[in-house]
């Protein structure tokens, strides 16, 4: 619906008051200028130069562009699983690409909802104990423990949604890839995210099994009111999306929303 | 919590972790293994050395020896009784023993030492070593049970079988001289102990009066005499004839003997069977000659013939080679060491067996206040053998620091390994890190997972260290079955068994190391794995 256009230098408080945001939920995450580049022996490669964004509550957000664009860069900026060189990201009203390493920390366990391309799944535990890492990582050993018959159903729960409570004991390696990226998606909203970060979810899985995942997301977005910010090659599962952008040399550019 | 988990399943699923256990675990249970023989050997070596020493012993400067000892032992008792449980005064003095084997004589150097065995034993074990009290054995087979029951005190009597041999060889003797008399001929080899008449009739007479006190209540004679060797003081003749006439040729002769074993047999490995036997050349009931010097000014040498009651073994060697005891009142009276006319005797040393060691230094610096030290000197045992002691502490504190290099080679293990896992999951520590586990977290994983492998290692190389030490005389049969060659071989240490002493403290400290070890070798793959980029760790391939 909206064009963002690059702006450079938006200075950080107007995007409110934008006469085409005025109807819209409050942006929840929001990118200022953000600039990354990887240093490579002598020369740099610059990824992302200068991105501007703003994730409304509740939508479901497609991020387009070549590989090699920087798709999975700008993911993880937002996801604080890096710092950018330049620019800001906040959170509501807050900032916090600035803040200790704690509370980034802290942050990734309870506000951010990680899916891979590769699922990423830890090999050694079984689907369950993946599902509960997030929750393992946020309490302590007796925390987990007082708390721990109410933690499995929550995930046993969160599992049956995506569809795998039969296989809960089970090693990923037992697993098919679009068994794996439920399980991936399980793990990342048990410990209820704001936000659920998606990097080519499907980019891994043949059509057919990527298109369940795209419902799953889609119904999620759709029931639960989720968050989803969603990076992906496949313009056709980028039309899914709410609202899609580009990005293209290091910018973000508009696209025209399927829905 | 997570990292626990992780913990127990990396390490049930990582098998090369159990490359580091069985590293932790070997040098654990060597050094177990190790330590608890040389504390072994050690304690029982400190046993030895102590052996024949008491715990302080009061040394006149002079061999000459003071009198009245008496006087001395209620000085003592004066200045530290109360930490005192035996005191006994003995004389110590150089002297030569002389025996003859296959019609050849041998001579030794020794130490004589006059004792009152039952105040001897109370300052220290005697009676232990003693040959009558112990049961002979050759492997596992008992040769020959004790001869006399421990409850027996330890005196200057013979055992019958002692009288028996004794009766034999005089018995041969006398037939072998009345065949051969008039004849000057050698004595036939077979016959080792020689014959008192037969050989103060010849050259000795002269230098050894108190050869012929054989008869047991001639003490006056003695007394008379001992104090002046260098004049043949008295008609010769008129004792061996009483000698000859009255008294029993197979009785003992006053001087009485415990001899080192060392000192009068010697091992002989028999060519056939190659196993070591070893060779008496005196034994109980013989009799043997012993040169010493007097206590007058200038010393004189003398000689006196004296029977061997029993051969002593305490296990160290330099003891047993060196060490005869002898009756204390005969040594006084043949050194001169009876006052002519009070009839008091002189003593060289006190040996002072202490309630309780540890107070030893207190003691002595009590003695040496007491005791001018010029005239005394008083020294504990372990001062005494000193160098000795040094020398096996040294020993093991050097065993101990090249097999703690042992554990640390097994650290350097866990550092290889552990730098290994976790370049093998990098990838799962950024998915940890993007779930929000904190730095500190995915070190811990790596630093408790160092720690299991160290108490999972120790723990198991404390159970078979223990098992080892607990099986090892089996263990060494079995090899010695195995090998065909003799591990421990008894005739080179002394032991029936190798010695073990395994303490509480010793094993803590090794498996309390190897985990400490375990923990820091973790350190730096730990550090690394926590400081990893997650970004970065989550591309790794
Ligand atoms: N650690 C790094 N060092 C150097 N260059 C890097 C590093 N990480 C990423 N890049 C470069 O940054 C650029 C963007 O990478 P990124 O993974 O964000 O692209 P992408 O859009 O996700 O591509 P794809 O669609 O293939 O996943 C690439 O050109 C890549 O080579
Ligand atoms: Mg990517």
């Amino acid at each position: 619906m909206t064009t963002e256009t690059p702006t450079l230098d938006t200075p950080p408080d107007v995007s409110d008051d934008r006469p085409d945001t005025l109807a819209m939920p409050k942006p929840q995450l929001t990118c200022y200028a953000l600039e990354k580049s990887y240093r490579k022996a002598d020369h740099e490669v610059p990824v992302l130069r200068g991105v501007d964004l703003e994730v409304r509550e509740g939508e479901f957000l497609s991020i387009v562009g070549q590989s090699g664009s920087g798709k999975s860069t700008l993911l993880h900026l937002m996801g604080l699983l890096d710092a950018p060189d330049v620019g800001e990201i906040r959170l509501g009203d807050q900032r916090i690409d600035d803040l200790p390493e704690r509370t980034l920390d802290e942050l990734r366990n309870h506000v951010f909802g990680f899916v891979f391309q590769f699922y990423h799944l830890l090999p050694e535990l079984s689907l369950l104990e993946n599902v509960l890492s997030p929750l393992m990582i946020r309490l302590s050993l007796l925390g987990y423990w007082r708390k721990r018959k109410e933690l499995r159903e929550q995930a046993r729960e969160m599992i049956a949604k995506v569809g795998l409570d039969h296989r809960l004991s089970h090693k990923p390696r037992e697993l098919s890839g679009g068994e794996m990226q439920r399980a991936a998606i399980a793990r990342a909203l048990v410990s209820k995210p704001r936000i659920l970060l998606a990097d080519e979810p499907t980019g891994n899985l043949d059509g057919e099994t990527g298109r369940e995942i795209m419902d799953l997301l889609a119904d999620l977005n759709d029931r639960e009111k989720l968050t989803i910010v969603m990076v992906t090659h496949d313009a056709a599962l980028a039309r899914e999306a709410d609202r899609t952008l580009e990005l293209v040399k290091g910018r973000l550019v508009g696209q025209a929303a399927a829905a | 919590m997570y990292k626990l988990l992780l913990c127990l399943r990396y390490l049930r699923t990582r098998y090369i972790a159990l490359a580091c256990i069985v590293s932790v675990t070997l040098g654990v249970a060597t050094m177990i293994v190790v330590n608890s023989v040389m504390a072994g050997f050690s304690s029982e070596m400190r046993d030895r050395i102590h052996g024949l020493l008491a715990d302080v012993v009061l040394e006149s400067a002079s061999i000459d020896g003071h009198p009245d000892p008496e006087a001395h032992m209620a000085r003592i008792r004066q200045v530290c009784g109360d930490d005192i449980e035996a005191m006994t005064p003995t004389v110590e003095v150089y002297g030569m023993l002389s025996f003859q084997y296959l019609g050849h004589w041998i001579t030794r150097p020794v130490t004589l030492i006059g004792i009152d065995p039952e105040g001897k034993a109370k300052v220290g074990p005697l009676k232990e070593y003693l040959d009558s009290y112990r049961e002979i054995t050759d492997g596992d087979t008992v040769v020959r049970q004790p001869l006399r029951d421990v409850g027996v005190p330890a005196g200057w009597t013979l055992t019958p079988e002692a009288v028996a041999h004794r009766e034999a060889v005089k018995l041969h003797e006398l037939q072998y001289y009345r065949e051969q008399d008039g004849e000057t001929g050698r004595i036939d080899p077979s016959t080792i102990v020689e014959q008192p008449g037969g050989e103060t009739r010849t050259a000795e007479r002269e230098f050894d009066p108190s050869e012929f006190d054989t008869d047991e209540p001639g003490e006056e004679n003695v007394a008379d005499d001992a104090p002046t060797f260098d004049e043949p003081p008295f008609d010769p003749s008129k004792l061996f004839e009483d000698e000859i006439e009255e008294v029993d040729p197979t009785a003992p002769l006053r001087g009485r003997l415990f001899v080192g074993s060392g000192l009068v047999s010697f091992p002989q490995e028999d060519p056939q069977t190659g196993k070591v036997k070893t060779i008496v050349m005196v034994r109980p009931g013989d009799d043997v000659k012993i040169s010493t010097v007097t206590s007058g000014r200038p010393p004189d040498t003398i000689h006196f013939n004296a029977t061997v009651c029993d051969v002593f073994k305490s296990g160290m060697s330099e003891y047993d080679s060196s060490l005869v005891f002898c009756n204390l009142e005969y040594l006084q009276e043949v050194r001169g060491m009876l006052h002519p006319e009070t009839g008091t005797r002189s003593i060289t040393t006190i040996q002072i067996k202490l309630k309780d060691f540890k107070d030893a230094d207190e003691v002595i610096a009590k003695l040496r206040e007491a005791f001018p030290p010029g005239m005394w000197s008083i020294q504990t045992w372990e001062e005494k053998q000193g160098p000795l002691l040094a020398a096996v502490e040294v020993e093991s504190a050097i065993l101990n620091v090249l097999l703690f290099l042992i554990i640390a080679v097994a650290g350097f293990g866990i550092l290889a390994i552990f730098f290994m896992i976790v370049v093998e999951k990098t990838r799962d520590i950024g998915i940890l890190k993007a779930l929000g586990a904190s730095s500190r977290g995915v070190m811990s994983i790596f630093l408790g997972y160092g720690l299991a492998l160290g108490v999972v290692g120790s723990g198991a190389g404390v159970v078979m260290g223990l098992l080892f030490v607990a099986y090892i005389n089996e263990i060494e049969d079995v090899i010695t079955w195995l090998t065909g060659r003799e591990v421990f071989d008894q005739t080179i240490y002394y032991f029936p068994a190798i010695p073990t002493a395994v303490s509480v403290g010793m094993v803590l400290w090794v498996s309390f190391g190897a985990m400490l070890i375990a923990v820091l070798a973790s350190i730096l793959p730990a550090r690394r794995a926590a400081s990893l980029h997650p970004v970065e760790a989550l591309r790794f391939e």
